[in-house]
């Protein structure tokens, strides 16, 4: 128990820690990095209260693809001219205290509510997908994934294919004077076109091309 | 102090959560720090879901999770196309010269 706590401390901490410089850092690179830091330490965290294969996807998803592709883009995009004005615009920053009052007292109201809840103890056994030790986490979110979500699931993998397709569709752009190959003109190409028999007659030739 | 229970990771999740609000509005460099800051807020909420699950033993709370994640990974796929896109027409991504709309 006791190193469940010293952990748990250790991985928020680093958690929280990276989460600010995510926001504070003027560097947008360094900011992804931080982003990789936090995935990480939740994800450590999520490994260490028993849901290891949110954890793992949790790495690949996010540290794999969707962190890379923040750097793809911070680094295809021109930002580093402006890594070094931080608060530089004084002339309308009036959104700026508004905004962390806002965020204390979303924040107050959500210690209030963690702090003053409880909950009703036949919600313990109410639930349809108790979680077992028989088999492991993975096996047994599987087991209610195919089957009493599948209709969710297959719903996401719709939205996953939306969001390439949109991905694709906004960022696609016909580039003038490229030289490429028309791939229908070639295969569309007749006998016709190219060929053409002559009757030559004999001792004078034929002219072709005037 | 030692006995981590419910309440320690929903406490994280909420300090987590309240960061990423902060970065959305005190952020004056590119709107990518913007899209960081969603990714944070949905983070936060994918804390408290699996905390919620494991401490009621109810696993639907990591399916649910796992759909978060889904829609995470297209939103930032779609929203870094769009930034991708407004760079190419406008050159700049700076939130302050990001005024079109007037608003």
């Amino acid at each position: 128990m006791i190193s469940h706590a010293i952990f748990f401390y250790i991985f928020s901490i680093i958690a929280i820690i990276s989460a600010i410089m995510v926001t504070v850092s003027k560097n947008t690179v360094h900011s992804v990095f931080f982003l990789i830091l936090d995935f990480i330490s939740i994800s450590c965290l999520f490994i260490m209260i028993g849901a290891e294969f949110l954890g793992m996807i949790m790495l690949i998803v996010y540290v794999g693809a969707v962190a890379v592709l923040f750097l793809f883009v911070v680094m295809m995009l021109n930002v580093a001219q402006q890594k070094n004005q931080w608060f530089v615009s004084k002339e309308n920053s009036s959104h700026i205290p508004v905004g962390l009052i806002i965020s204390a007292i979303i924040f107050f109201e959500l210690i209030i509510v963690i702090g003053g809840w409880k909950y009703r103890p036949e919600l313990f056994n109410a639930n349809s997908s108790q979680i077992t030790n028989e088999v492991s986490n993975t096996h047994s979110l599987g087991q209610i994934l195919y089957t009493d979500y599948i209709h969710i699931f297959q719903i996401s993998g719709m939205i996953l294919l939306i969001a390439m397709i949109g991905a694709i569709v906004l960022t696609f752009r016909q580039r003038e004077g490229v030289k490429t190959q028309s791939y229908l003109k070639q295969i569309s190409r007749e006998r016709s076109e190219g060929v053409e028999v002559l009757e030559v007659p004999s001792n004078r030739g034929v002219k072709i091309d005037d | 102090m030692t006995d981590i229970g419910l309440g320690h990771y929903l406490t994280l999740g909420a300090v987590i959560f309240s960061i990423g609000v902060i970065g959305i509005f005190l952020n004056r460099k590119n709107i990518i720090v913007i899209l960081m800051s969603i990714e944070l807020i949905l983070l936060a909420v994918n804390i408290n879901l699996v905390s919620f699950s494991i401490y009621l033993n109810d696993l639907s709370g990591q399916v649910f999770t796992l759909f978060i994640l889904t829609v995470a990974a297209a939103e930032a796929a779609i929203g870094l196309a769009i930034i991708v896109v407004y760079y190419r027409n406008a050159g700049t991504i700076r939130v302050e010269e990001i005024d079109n709309l007037k608003g």
